[in-house]
């Protein structure tokens, strides 16, 4: 039996970004009818070199190959037509747009669109049921939950006819649950002779979901793997170029006298809805307390109001034994800085940073009026860069610039900048919120390492996060919170994943 | 009898203000509608007013010189499409700022079109006044003898809808067309969809480029029908400043109308309203105010226009990506 072309290959693909050599030579080759991960650090080119596949970037070089003949793809309408489609990772839907007519657009199969219409109509229905793909085709795409726009993404791809399907990063946004609704759509894809690409950094989607997988650091391919054949230590060690221990080493915990004390707590967000109601809990020096559940049950609500960043609904806030939701002049964002209050919001880019703003700028927001960066009448930018080139190397920031603005740091080096300033303030409770979210496999390690080590010289930790993985590894307490209330605590070697998951879902509460 | 004649009277003064509203509502339907496509697309345009005043110059000085008033017609679009293609060239080719660019062209055109007028006339920066043949026809429709004698139906005929300019036809044609295009055509669809998210037109396959310039251009030709219908059809002649801010008045109406067609229409109709109201009150003493001050009674479009804008739009939501040149994210 002769051996069937690969469905997609690249040979040779090179692309830069001014002084910046994203893709080098970059070759792989996906058998058809599999499911086969990109993964890599952010920054190691497998977005770009996926880009350049769906014509979206130009490339500077190389050859694409469809079922074994070269095509050029000059543009996303050429990839169309070779029969490759693309989920990015932020979605590229019209949001007033109904389903329907983001399905249809550029594609609309006539002058006018009433036939059009109709027809896709009929194909959508068809494709819904034959891949499990539902969604209401009346509804605009901005009402749809994500994990439905995500599917909206993937019916416009095949109703233009893709055999290859590329997602980026596709589950980023998505709960356990939708995350595993898209599995289950590409699996489905698989068995009909689909070609699945998957790009991501999330190790344990590719051992669950690939056949095979293509590893790249730095631009360049540095492994093609059969799945079955490899492992995540292997395939962490192969993206980072080092050994990497996805495990966190930690001795147990020796909890001193309590710092935060949290009773009968309530919040109200934005709209004025109970998104916390009625919370206790009690962080001790020299323990992690992490707070587990499903994203949107009043976890985000609960760390901006002890931030001081949203006012409270009731309930008791003592600090150090001392009551603060009585005194709101105190119980302010700075006022809380002052007591020794440390926050690394969950939104680094929209709360954490001013992204136009250089690194050593960044460095001491919300400290901007301390003397030690301050002149009689001027800051002190000589200080200021000083204390931030500092803060860079200590914490590992990539580039050690600190007059770069923020927003040219990768996700996991902003994340640094932040951590940097939150943790050297020495603060005596440190709030955190999902404090790995787009990071690198190689800076989690880092991070993970620096809070536990914050927790060892004696700071009381909460760390609010969306990864179950990260909660288990870091926390010495888990605290389960539903629907605006803790409604469990695990202690983390009983904390296995259906057990947490269950509690997370309003299931069961803890025995 | 005496009755009679006064509804008579009433039913005169209700058909003079509405006559007086659509044509004062025609350029600013046209020069609204003409935004309408461009800020759907993407682009923001207070270019408006300069497009206009450049095409009431060109149509009026070709129409002059040759005594043709659709090749000052033609000029007049050609005029105004050359200007969005300068803009269109500034804020789409190289992602320019977009107001600065449609200033710009406002305060080129109020120069140079008296500049121009002056060095081809020699009349003070006006061209000379247009005779009758000159000016664009109105349509004369058949039967008004015949209708004359029917109540209410035959006045309507006579003075609304008789010697209408054939501008408000073709107006009257652009709004239909335009609801139209933009809610069962492809170009309609694509349109929209390039002033919300420009990268899912680009993934798409289609090119954001080309949409806007198509969606700009049609500003430009629409424009230009707007500023002929000043001079060579609802005026006789272009002046300085004949435009008057009107550009910028179809700009509030096309915000007042959420970016949507119908209420659009209705909101160029109630400012053109409020000006034929505004003309017919100067000098007529009111019951307990007296006569008000010329002055007072000209603001009145104005301060409607801050009042709807400030407070009884509600949420105007423009087009996500209106006024964002697009650039590709890596």
């Amino acid at each position: 039996m002769p051996q069937l072309p690969p469905a997609l290959e690249t040979r040779g693909v090179n692309k830069w970004f001014g002084a910046n050599h994203a893709n080098r030579d970059v070759s792989l080759a996906v058998p058809k009818g599999t499911i086969h991960g990109v993964i890599g650090e952010n920054g190691a080119g497998k977005s770009t070199i996926m880009s350049i596949v769906y014509g979206y970037l130009p490339a500077d070089g190389g050859t694409i190959l469809v079922d074994g003949r070269p095509v050029a793809v000059r543009s996303p309408r050429d990839a169309l037509a070779a029969g490759i489609g693309m989920v990015h990772q932020h979605f590229m839907l019209v949001d007033p747009f109904t389903v329907l007519e983001n399905v249809l657009l550029g594609a609309e199969g006539g002058v006018t669109l009433a036939a059009g219409m109709a027809r896709a109509r009929t194909e959508l229905i068809r494709l819904a049921r034959d891949y499990g793909l539902e969604v209401d085709l009346d509804r605009p795409v901005g009402e749809l939950p994500v994990g439905a726009q995500q599917r909206v993404e993937i019916l416009k791809a095949l109703y233009r006819g893709a055999d290859i399907l590329i997602l980026d990063e596709p589950t980023g946004v998505l709960t356990p649950q939708e995350t595993d609704h898209l599995f289950r759509i590409l699996r489905a894809l698989r068995e009909q002779g689909k070609t699945v690409v998957i790009i991501t950094h999330k190790l344990r989607e590719i051992m669950e979901l690939t056949d095979n997988v293509t590893v790249m650091r730095r631009g360049q391919v540095v492994a093609n793997v059969a799945t079955a054949h490899t492992s995540r230590e292997e395939l962490a060690e192969l993206m980072v170029g080092r050994k990497v221990l996805l495990r966190v080493e930690k001795a147990p915990a020796r909890p001193g006298a309590p710092v935060l004390e949290v009773a009968g707590l309530r919040v109200r967000d934005g709209a004025g809805v109970e998104r916390v109601k009625g919370v206790g809990l009690t962080v001790r020096a020299g323990e992690i307390v992490g707070i587990a559940g499903v994203s949107g049950n009043g976890q985000s609500e609960l760390l901006e109001a002890l931030a001081g960043m949203r006012p409270l609904a009731g309930g008791s806030v003592r600090l150090r034994g001392e009551e603060l939701a009585n005194q709101p002049d105190r119980f302010t964002a700075r006022g809380l800085r002052a007591l020794g209050v440390g926050h690394v919001p969950e939104d680094r880019q929209r709360v954490g940073l001013v992204t136009s703003f250089e690194a050593q700028e960044c460095a001491i927001l919300g400290h901007q009026g301390d003397p030690a960066f301050n002149g009689r009448l001027l800051m002190d930018r000589r200080a200021l860069f000083d204390r931030c080139a500092a803060e860079m190397d200590a914490y590992d920031v990539r580039p050690r610039d600190p007059r770069l603005p923020a927003a040219n740091f990768s996700g996991g080096n902003q994340q640094k900048i932040v951590l940097a300033r939150e943790m050297e303030r020495n603060p005596d409770l440190l709030l955190v919120g999902q404090p790995t979210r787009g990071v690198d496999i190689g800076a989690i390690e880092f991070i993970h390492r620096r809070l536990v080590a914050l927790r060892d010289q004696g700071k009381a930790i909460l760390l609010v996060s969306v990864e179950l993985d990260e909660i288990r590894a870091l926390s010495d307490r888990i605290l389960v919170m539903f629907d605006g209330r803790l409604v469990g605590e695990v202690a983390p070697a009983e904390a296995d994943e259906r057990r947490l998951g269950l509690m997370m879902a309003g299931v069961a509460e803890a025995a | 009898m005496m009755g009679e004649q006064r509804m008579d009277d009433a039913l005169l003064v209700v058909l003079l203000l509405a006559d007086a509203t659509i044509r004062v509502a025609t350029p600013l339907v046209l020069a609204a509608f003409a935004a309408l496509y461009s800020e759907r697309a993407g682009v923001v345009d207070i270019g408006l007013e300069g497009k206009m005043l450049a095409g009431a110059f060109f149509a009026a000085a070709v129409a002059s010189s040759t005594g043709s008033p659709w090749l000052g017609l033609g000029a007049a679009v050609a005029a105004s499409v050359a200007l969005a293609l300068v803009h269109g060239f500034a804020c789409i080719t190289h992602k320019g700022n977009q107001v600065v660019s449609g200033m710009a062209i406002n305060i080129l055109v109020a120069g140079l079109a008296p500049t121009l007028a002056y060095a081809w006339f020699r009349q003070g920066g006006q061209t000379p006044l247009l005779p009758g043949e000159a000016r664009l026809p109105q349509i004369h429709l058949p039967g008004v003898e015949a209708l004359s004698g029917v109540p209410v139906l035959g006045p309507v005929y006579r003075e609304l809808i008789d010697d209408a300019s054939v501008l408000i036809w073709l107006t009257v044609l652009l709004v239909v067309a335009t609801h139209w295009v933009f809610t069962r055509s492809r170009f309609g669809l694509r349109l929209r969809a390039v002033g919300e998210n420009p990268s899912a037109v680009d993934t798409a396959g289609l090119s954001v480029t080309r949409l806007r310039y198509q969606a700009v251009i049609i500003t430009g030709v629409l424009t230009g029908i707007a500023g002929a219908y000043l001079s060579t059809a609802h005026g006789a002649g272009f002046v300085r400043d004949m435009t008057a801010g009107k550009g910028y008045l179809a700009l509030a109406a096309l915000i007042f109308g959420k970016w949507r067609p119908w209420p659009t229409l209705f909101a160029c109709l109630l400012f053109a309203f409020t000006d034929a109201v505004q003309v017919r009150l100067q000098g007529v003493p009111l019951p307990v105010v007296g006569v008000i001050p010329v002055q007072f009674i000209q603001m009145l479009p104005y301060v409607l226009t801050v009042l709807l804008l400030a407070g009884f739009v509600g949420r105007a939501v423009a087009p996500k990506a209106s006024g964002v040149p697009y650039v590709k994210e890596r």
